[in-house]
């Protein structure tokens, strides 16, 4: 790993880079920082931080870029009639990198030697049968076999140009940063805006984040726009995804399980969860609360995947045979009842513990002018407490439902695969999580739509849930103001 | 004024109480104590749901998962074969090495058969084909290591505690009985006999199974070979991946939003991201990171690299907004003092706020690892539920190696077919919780002995 080392250089330089800086700044002035314009140290950070930080941004922005530039040149130098009927470029370019991969572990474990592996070609037997003794034998054809040492060249010299650009940044900044070290110089101040810069950048990542979201979700549904009709997707009733061709992707049945699945899930959780939240509010003494109130907490910190075994594993069955197959209203193990319920219960302390703060939230004055009037306490939890609540409540509830659309793992393994629009709440179902997972698991060609579709799935469920998050804080926010 | 006192002009009240005794309760208020009590009892009973759900939970997963700790051995005299093992008889390593793993298999059907006449069990209906299928696929592989590591043994009989298949395994759970061996293609009745025949004898023992902790995953057929140690490493790579990035640009990020930043628009865009990030869907985060890091970057799949990259992604916002709570608790004293004596702001945040915070951001931080650990949709799209057997090397280049995560690998395991697997994946379960119940207890402790309230 070159960039490791050379990481390691700029730093040990940025390192040297403080001592020197601070020794430099305390000669010039005889030992006497009284003289000097900013504690010692700034000197040195000065110093440190103009010889690592602009090498270290140039290593960031190039490893970033470097992958798609070759990758682009590469691609360019294989002409069309290298690609085998029913193949794509993305196939031979992948192939290549795959090759690329086993002649550089050659060369790393000294099967071939740097020249003679640039010099390989298809036809020589000598090298083809080393390689084949190493256990990496490589069957391939002339073009892919260049491309795959095009490939290591363009990697090799890249890597070679970033140690050099990269060093010489480093080394101009530290000798530059040297120069201006004189006891004048306001070395606080701009170390101060340096790190206030560096903050800046650390809180745009959130930014950054969002605005990575949203672009790969729209650029890949575009590609799936174009290949798939959008009314199709969007008011089509039938999901049968065929890798051959021919696939009807429409949304509506996966959409129907979420939402069906959603809806068990908050009419299970919103009652138990507000039951409880009124409870330990309103009556259960302090004791009591700090025994339950963890314990319920506990729910929260289970992890999704947690909860998916216990629906596939013991939920399930349990309803299947006690349940299901009784009635006679189906007999599998997987089904939106499984899964809304299972999801139920994780989102009760989600429900509870945001109705708790809501609760708690509503002046005791309301409390006790209700209860001076002589009313119990719960008619004034029933028709004072919860009427003042009620926006929050609401509020809660509604990102409740989007963290219920958004799960994944429970439906996964608890929901089923079937993508049906049925109203049996015993029959297995699917999401618009499980078909994202399904779509995009295991080995996929970013051409075809069954595999981009997920990217609109995907786009989906990210309007849906921050649609759902906003109007929650929203209301949340205007109904806090009203009591601050 | 002069109503109140002048009772001949108030018009008298018609009575609403006929009974009008204070120390019997009428229908009515009879009618509102028991909605007062009915009310009550509902909220017992959401409590005692939720408790019992968590209750009900923790023991299914528990008694599911205990059974994946133990694991029987058959410990039987194997005649290692000069002919089988070395054919050419000139104990070259090379030479021996090119014995495949097959070949081992017949030295231990052949000593198991020994074994069963030397002892006089016999068994009716017992075929070759239940004395082969009788030790895990794995065990010749070890015996094959074994040898190997050690040519002094060919030739000798070695005593060898050899794992059994999971079939015989999950007979001593509780999973196979004579009924089911009966209809089962990969066991039948002689040989659930002849296991508990073994058992009366001593030869099988079910013991404690380390190897399930410290070995990789087993394929589909080697249930019982099947272990964690990858997936743990895996993991904990990311963990730390997520520890090193999430924990400075948080709260760095968080300084810059709580001290520095001015009230403008671009605070205002920034703060709402954060609140929005952290109620993004985790399976989004995986398309993100797919999208972005895999297709665009070009970082390998199913690597640690890019598990932690997303992983510090989605901890993110968890950590901003606890770390901003914990610079917000520090009193505004503490800042007006720094100040006063001629601190800069960036002095005042590092050298007074900062470490007072300290608790409450650990505190934070510990939380936010622990929600990550538990984590599986986003790592199923970065491919990390492949196959991985071998384990990734040390840092930094491990961090490039095919790897698996705890929560995958459970995934992973429901998806077999041999229940075997189901019974693993609670074991792994147990593991994970017990990992996330350390994380709590730690930030728990933090928060008792640090926390300062002022």
């Amino acid at each position: 790993m070159p960039v490791f080392w050379i990481v390691l250089i700029v730093l040990a330089l940025a390192a040297a880079g403080y001592v020197l800086g601070q020794s430099r700044a305390l000669t010039q002035v005889d030992g006497d920082a009284r003289k000097l314009h900013s504690r010692p140290g700034y000197y040195g950070w000065n110093v440190a931080f103009s010889t690592a930080l602009p090498a270290l941004v140039l290593m960031v922005i190039w490893l970033f870029l470097q992958p798609a530039i070759i990758g682009n040149s590469v691609s360019s130098t294989i002409s069309d009639d290298a690609i085998p009927e029913g193949q794509t470029r993305g196939i031979v370019l992948s192939e290549a990198a795959q090759i690329a991969d086993k002649l550089s572990s050659a060369v790393s474990q000294g099967v071939l030697s740097r020249p003679e592996m640039m010099a390989l070609r298809v036809d020589d037997a000598d090298g083809m049968g080393r390689l084949k003794d190493a256990g990496l034998a490589v069957l391939t054809r002339p073009p892919v076999l260049g491309a795959a040492q095009q490939y290591l060249g363009m990697q090799r010299m890249g890597s070679i140009w970033l140690g050099i650009l990269s060093l010489a940044l480093a080394g101009t900044g530290f000798a530059w940063a040297l120069m201006r070290t004189k006891p004048d110089f306001r070395a606080r101040n701009v170390v101060e805006r340096v790190m206030r810069g560096m903050l800046i950048a650390c809180s745009s990542i959130a930014i950054a984040t969002t605005l990575g979201i949203v672009l790969s979700l729209v650029f890949e549904s575009i590609h799936f726009f174009r290949l798939y009709q959008w009314q199709h997707f969007f008011f089509g009733t039938e999901w049968t995804p065929s890798f051959g061709g021919g696939s009807k992707l429409g949304m509506l049945p996966l959409l129907w399980g979420t939402l069906y699945i959603s809806v068990i899930a908050l009419l299970f959780a919103v009652p138990i969860g507000l039951f409880a939240a009124i409870y330990m509010s309103e009556y259960a003494s302090p004791r009591v609360r700090s025994v339950v109130k963890p314990a319920i907490e506990i729910l929260a910190g289970i992890p999704t995947i947690v909860y998916g075994l216990f629906a596939l594993v013991t939920v399930g069955p349990m309803i299947r045979d006690w349940i299901a197959s009784p009635l006679g209203l189906g007999n599998s193990g997987s089904s939106v009842m499984t899964a809304g319920l299972v999801m139920g219960v994780m989102l009760v302390p989600f429900v509870s513990s945001l109705s708790d703060d809501i609760i708690n939230a509503v002046p005791q004055s309301l409390r006790d002018g209700s209860l001076g009037l002589g009313s119990t306490r719960s008619e004034t939890i029933r028709q004072v407490v919860l009427p003042a609540a009620l926006p929050g409540i609401v509020g809660a509830v509604l990102l409740a439902a989007s963290r219920a659309i958004g799960e994944t793992m429970i439906v996964v393994l608890g929901a089923g695969a079937m993508a049906q629009i049925s109203g049996n709440p015993f029959e297995a179902m699917t999401t618009i999580t499980v078909k994202i997972v399904g779509q995009l698991t295991g080995d996929n060609d970013f051409a075809s739509p069954e595999t981009l579709v997920a990217f609109a799935l995907g786009l989906t469920l990210f309007v849906l849930t921050l649609g759902l998050n906003i109007f929650a804080l929203y209301i949340v926010r205007k109904y806090r103001e009203q009591y601050e | 004024m002069t109503d109140a006192t002048d009772p001949g002009t108030i018009p008298a009240q018609p009575a609403r109480h006929t009974s009008g005794s204070l120390l019997t309760a009428s229908a009515r208020t009879k009618r509102r104590n028991a909605a007062e009590a009915r009310f009550k009892a509902y909220g017992i009973a959401a409590i005692a749901i939720a408790v019992l759900a968590l209750c009900f939970l923790m023991s299914s997963i528990v008694r599911d998962g205990a059974g994946a700790f133990r694991q029987t051995y058959a410990s039987i005299p194997v005649t290692v074969s000069a002919e089988v093992v070395d054919p050419k008889g000139n104990r070259d390593p090379a030479e021996m090495a090119k014995v495949i793993s097959l070949s081992y298999g017949k030295l231990l059907d052949d000593s198991l058969k020994a074994w069963i006449a030397a002892e006089n069990i016999r068994i009716e209906g017992l075929s070759d084909a239940d004395t082969k299928s009788f030790f895990s696929g794995e065990a010749p592989a070890r015996l094959r290591n074994m040898v190997l590591a050690d040519p002094e043994l060919v030739g000798q009989t070695v005593e060898m505690t050899a794992l059994t298949s999971s079939r015989i395994d999950g007979m001593f759970k509780g999973r196979v009985t004579e009924e089911t061996a009966a209809l089962d293609s990969k066991t039948s009745v002689a040989q659930f006999r002849l296991a508990q025949a073994m058992k009366e004898n001593g030869a099988l023992v079910t013991k404690f199974n380390g190897d399930f902790i410290t070995k990789p995953d087993a394929s589909d057929n080697r249930a019982e070979a099947a272990g964690i140690g990858v997936a743990i490493l895996g993991s904990f790579y990311m963990m730390l991946i997520v520890l090193i990035l999430a924990l400075p640009i948080g709260v760095a990020a968080s300084i810059y939003l709580e001290e520095f930043a001015p009230k403008n628009r671009l605070t205002d865009v920034i703060e709402v991201n954060i609140a929005n990030l952290a109620a993004v869907p985790s399976i989004v985060f995986g398309i993100l990171g797919l999208a972005a890091f895999i297709n665009f970057v070009g970082l390998p799949r199913s690597t640690p690299v890019v598990g932690g990259l997303v992983l510090t992604l989605m901890t993110l916002p968890t950590i901003i907004i606890s770390t901003r709570a914990a610079l917000k608790s520090v009193p505004p004293s503490i800042r007006d003092a720094a100040l006063g004596v001629g601190a800069s702001r960036m002095q005042t945040v590092f050298h007074h706020v900062l470490p007072l915070a300290m608790p409450g951001i650990l505190t934070g931080t510990i939380i936010g690892l622990a929600q990550a650990l538990g984590e599986t949709a986003p790592l199923l799209l970065i491919g990390m539920v492949a196959f991985v057997t071998t384990f990734p090397a040390a840092p930094p280049e491990g961090f490039f190696d095919p790897a698996s995560a705890l929560p995958v690998q459970v995934y992973n395991w429901t998806q077999r077919a041999d229940p075997a697997f189901s019974e693993r994946a609670s074991g792994a379960i147990i593991v994970l919780l017990i990992f996330l119940l350390c994380m709590n207890l730690l930030a728990i402790f933090l928060r008792r002995r640090f926390e300062r309230r002022w």
